[in-house]
């Protein structure tokens, strides 16, 4: 088998960063805050470059849509083992309403324009916990899906994929070519250290817009406000059950 | 300081900047573990301490990937 891979990547604010809300509830704050690749996506990397390595997958292409500063994002990829990199550049408001819907279009003309065999995504951003990107893409370009992967194995073909659900595990045997989207336990990612991203630098990343790929990016939705989780209200000790009670009925509860 | 100390200096350096609690912290550390073996003149022990550097750096892409993993774990799957 010798695969072609693509791998959409997207830049977010980094998992452990404490979000917070812009004052005129228009949005979250980014300027200034640590961005890094989505850790599911870190897994689909991953994941392309073990096949490679394995000799199941021969090339494997990146693909991250966003301002300028994807360019890191898709320089990480590339140090963890990706042979080239595809930024299609979308600033600011239009960024903002960016939508799945828009990326799937992206990757199912990049799939078709780049002859990819195998696409995989991580299975959510963790901005905006959609989980739509995989099954959109393999929609638009009536393509089998395996998503919450976490495991794949490559026979004759197709691919054995373990997938993750609510009742426990569920393996499936998907033709190629295919969409896989990343979970959790697929793997382990590597990190890319200094060296790997010098070395990086070398590999190619080709810019492009989303007109070149016939895509609309104007918006879809409109953002009407941006809230914070309601803050936990403090709680109230009792000494026993009977307190607990009248607590209870004063409030309204019992 | 040789190449290949400035090296390894470079990439811990890097790897600092995810580093949990805060990369000025780890930057000072990392200053002050070099400055105290600035002074080595035996190769032998230069590789050992080079060693060492290596070995913390093994340490510290384990402990990213786990915080990561547990974070990730408990956000999005039920306990």
């Amino acid at each position: 088998m010798s695969l072609r891979i693509l791998v959409g990547v997207k830049r977010v604010i980094d998992y452990a960063v404490k979000i917070r809300v812009k004052p005129d509830k228009s949005g979250v704050i980014t300027e200034g805050v640590k961005h890094s690749m989505n850790p599911f996506d870190e897994i689909a990397i991953e994941e392309a470059v073990r096949m490679k390595e394995k000799k199941i997958a021969k090339e494997i292409v990146a693909f991250s849509c966003g301002p300028a500063q994807c360019q890191e994002t898709l320089r990480t990829a590339l140090a963890m083992g990706a042979d080239r990199g595809i930024h299609v550049e979308v600033a600011g408001p239009q960024f903002d309403t960016l939508q799945p819907l828009h990326i799937s279009k992206m990757l199912a003309q990049l799939a078709k324009d780049e002859q990819i065999d195998l696409i995989i995504v991580g299975k959510q951003a963790i901005d905006d916990d959609c989980n739509q990107t995989a099954q959109m893409t393999a929609a638009l370009l009536d393509w089998p899906q395996a998503t919450s992967a976490s495991k794949i194995e490559a026979k004759d073909g197709s691919l054995q994929v373990v997938r993750e659900i609510d009742g426990g595990l569920e393996t499936i045997k998907v033709k190629l070519p295919t969409v896989v989207s990343a979970d959790l336990r697929l793997n382990e990612p590597r990190y890319a250290t200094l060296p790997n991203i010098m070395k990086a630098k070398k590999k190619p990343i080709k810019k492009l817009t989303p007109k070149d790929l016939g895509v609309d990016v104007s918006p879809r939705i409109e953002v009407v406000t941006v809230e914070e989780p309601p803050v936990r209200l403090a709680g109230a000790k009792v000494e026993n059950v009977d307190m607990m009670v009248e607590k209870l009925k004063a409030l309204g509860h019992a | 300081m040789s190449q290949q100390s400035r090296a390894l200096y470079k990439t811990m350096l890097h790897l600092g900047k995810d580093y949990p609690g805060g990369y000025p912290y780890f930057r000072n550390k990392l200053k002050n573990a070099f400055m105290k073996n600035s002074a080595l003149k035996d190769q032998k022990e230069i590789d050992s301490a080079i060693a060492r550097g290596e070995f913390v750096i093994k340490e510290l892409e384990a402990l990213y990937m786990l915080r990561k993993y547990r974070a990730l774990k408990k956000r999005y799957y039920e306990e």
